[in-house]
């Protein structure tokens, strides 16, 4: 069975076996997605000493559907003083990247869609087109809110990304290598060879420009709901708007995953090195225990829920203090620690340069 | 100068953050306090003040005796009240008209009342669709007694130590 399956795999055209091998990254995603959006408001909820949805379907679970449903049916209006081709690129322009990103993320010891060399240039530089969607949004739709919410997330994300910047530049000096399925496998030992330890307050200032460039809650100003209505997003309806939001949920899953991925020894299990090999050979408990695909998946959760705890918890961040947070808190310290981890990859320090 | 490096350190290592993500963190746990309205509610007072009712006697007479104090009580004058001697020499009214435009539910004819005859139950569900509907009649609230009186003696059997 397993052999005429392979064969009848290598017979596809490539194409075919990419195009397969897409479709299995992109539909997950974007059920994954769909349902971050349910677990957001669960969550917010539950903190909030709530219930949450959970009107439609048992305990709320068909809410995703009936959302998008709602949204595919609504019309989507464009402003007759909007540019219309840009107006209507700008969604795309924000999802593509959100997407295209994930064919460098391997979720398991070679399970990549393109295991490219400069996977983490590539990543940086996707990211970095995202910010476009926002600002043509922002400006094609011609409004004056939705012009203030691109130009302050264009000024956020371009502040943010040089922090995030560094703090990779931290990960590549630590792994040698641009490539992620290497920097995971360069982090194998046990968790304290994760470079979690290492490279703490590189793993923070990941972590908090994560949120910045995703637009998230503390660092939301470009929608900023109290103070500039919706800020980039105002003129969308329907699936136009349904696609930034879209975006935003798979670039807050895809920054959650890299996190896990570049400090927590990504797919590794924290059991490796500590529990003894046997343990690994069990049945079942054993496979649960090794590493594998599922403890990148806990550990992407994890950074998820800390996305939504965030937002349940802090105080939306004034502009200039997101500015100063960025330039004069974020940025000096990952060049401080930059210089200890040149010293230290110097002089070798184990377990991790050694 | 030293609280002021305290407040650096506790600014730079995210401590208040962290407080505010463990209070957060623990209502995450904390029992919910939502009432799921139509499938749960929250328990209602006997002194509930709903709609109107007239309530009868258990022979089923009316207890109206027309004495007019409720008309006079109310602040809303939203009561009005006509009487008339029956054949077997007892008053009664011929008219009981309150208008629930104008009620503002203060209870105050139900205190007036010498025979508990004008109550408020708890019936808080209702709707008009036509112009007049509000005008509750005396047929109408004598029905609304017939058909509450259970509920609205267990309300007065409740509250009866306090009154």
């Amino acid at each position: 069975m397993q052999q005429a399956m392979m064969e009848f795999w290598d017979g596809l055209p490539v194409i075919m076996q990419i195009m397969t091998k897409i479709t299995m990254i992109v539909g997950p995603l974007l059920l994954v997605v769909a349902y971050t959006t349910l677990a957001e408001r669960k969550v917010i909820g539950y903190m909030q000493v709530r219930v949450g949805p959970n009107r439609v379907g048992p305990r709320g679970l068909l809410q995703p559907i009936a959302d998008s449903l709602k949204l595919l049916l609504k019309e989507v209006i464009i402003p007759s003083n909007s540019d219309k081709y840009l107006f209507l690129i700008a969604p795309v322009l924000a999802i593509a990247p959100a997407l295209a990103v994930w064919a460098v993320i391997p979720f398991d010891d070679g399970m990549v869609l393109a295991d490219i060399n400069a996977g983490l240039l590539y990543l940086l530089a996707l990211s970095s087109v995202g910010v476009y969607g926002i600002i043509i949004a922002g400006w094609a739709s011609n409004s004056r809110y939705a012009l203030l919410g691109g130009m302050r997330s264009a000024a956020q994300i371009v502040s943010y990304e040089i922090a995030m910047g560094f703090a990779l530049v931290g990960v590549v000096m630590a792994a040698g290598s641009l490539n992620l399925g290497e920097i995971v496998m360069s982090q194998q030992g046990s968790v304290y060879h994760w470079f979690l330890l290492p490279l703490f307050p590189l793993f923070l200032v990941y972590l908090i420009s994560g949120v910045a460039e995703t637009n998230r809650a503390p660092f939301d100003v470009a929608e900023g709901e109290s103070e500039i209505v919706a800020g980039f997003h105002v003129e969308y309806s329907g699936m136009a708007f349904a696609i930034f939001f879209l975006a935003e949920y798979a670039n807050m899953i895809l920054i959650s995953a890299l996190t896990a991925l570049l400090f927590l020894g990504g797919w590794l299990s924290p059991f490796q090195g500590i529990l003894p090999e046997s343990a690994f050979d069990l049945p079942l408990i054993g496979w649960v225990l090794d590493s594998g695909i599922h403890w990148l998946l806990i550990k992407t959760a994890f950074f998820l829920f800390c996305f939504l705890w965030f937002r349940a918890t802090f105080p939306r961040y004034r502009y200039d203090h997101i500015m100063r947070l960025g330039w004069k808190v974020l940025i000096p310290v990952t060049i401080i620690w930059l210089f200890v981890l040149g010293v230290a990859v110097a002089l070798g320090v184990g377990p991790w340069f050694a | 100068m030293s609280t002021a490096i305290r407040q650096f350190f506790k600014t730079f290592l995210l401590w208040e953050l962290l407080l505010g993500l463990k209070l957060t963190g623990r209502h995450f746990f904390a029992r919910k306090i939502t009432v799921q309205y139509p499938d749960e509610t929250t328990p209602i007072s006997p002194r509930f003040r709903g709609l109107h009712a007239l309530r009868r006697y258990p022979n089923g007479e009316e207890r109206c005796i027309a004495c007019k104090l409720c008309e006079a009580v109310c602040p809303a004058l939203a009561i009005t009240i006509e009487s008339e001697q029956r054949d077997d020499g007892t008053r009664r009214t011929t008219r009981y008209d309150i208008d629930l435009f104008k009620c503002i539910f203060c209870g105050f004819c139900e205190e007036a009342c010498p025979v508990d005859s004008i109550v408020e139950t708890h019936i808080m569900h209702y709707h008009f669709e036509n112009r007049g509907e509000q005008i509750m009649t005396k047929d109408k609230l004598l029905a609304i007694g017939d058909k509450n009186e259970a509920q609205i003696a267990a309300a007065r059997a409740v509250d009866a130590p306090y009154r």
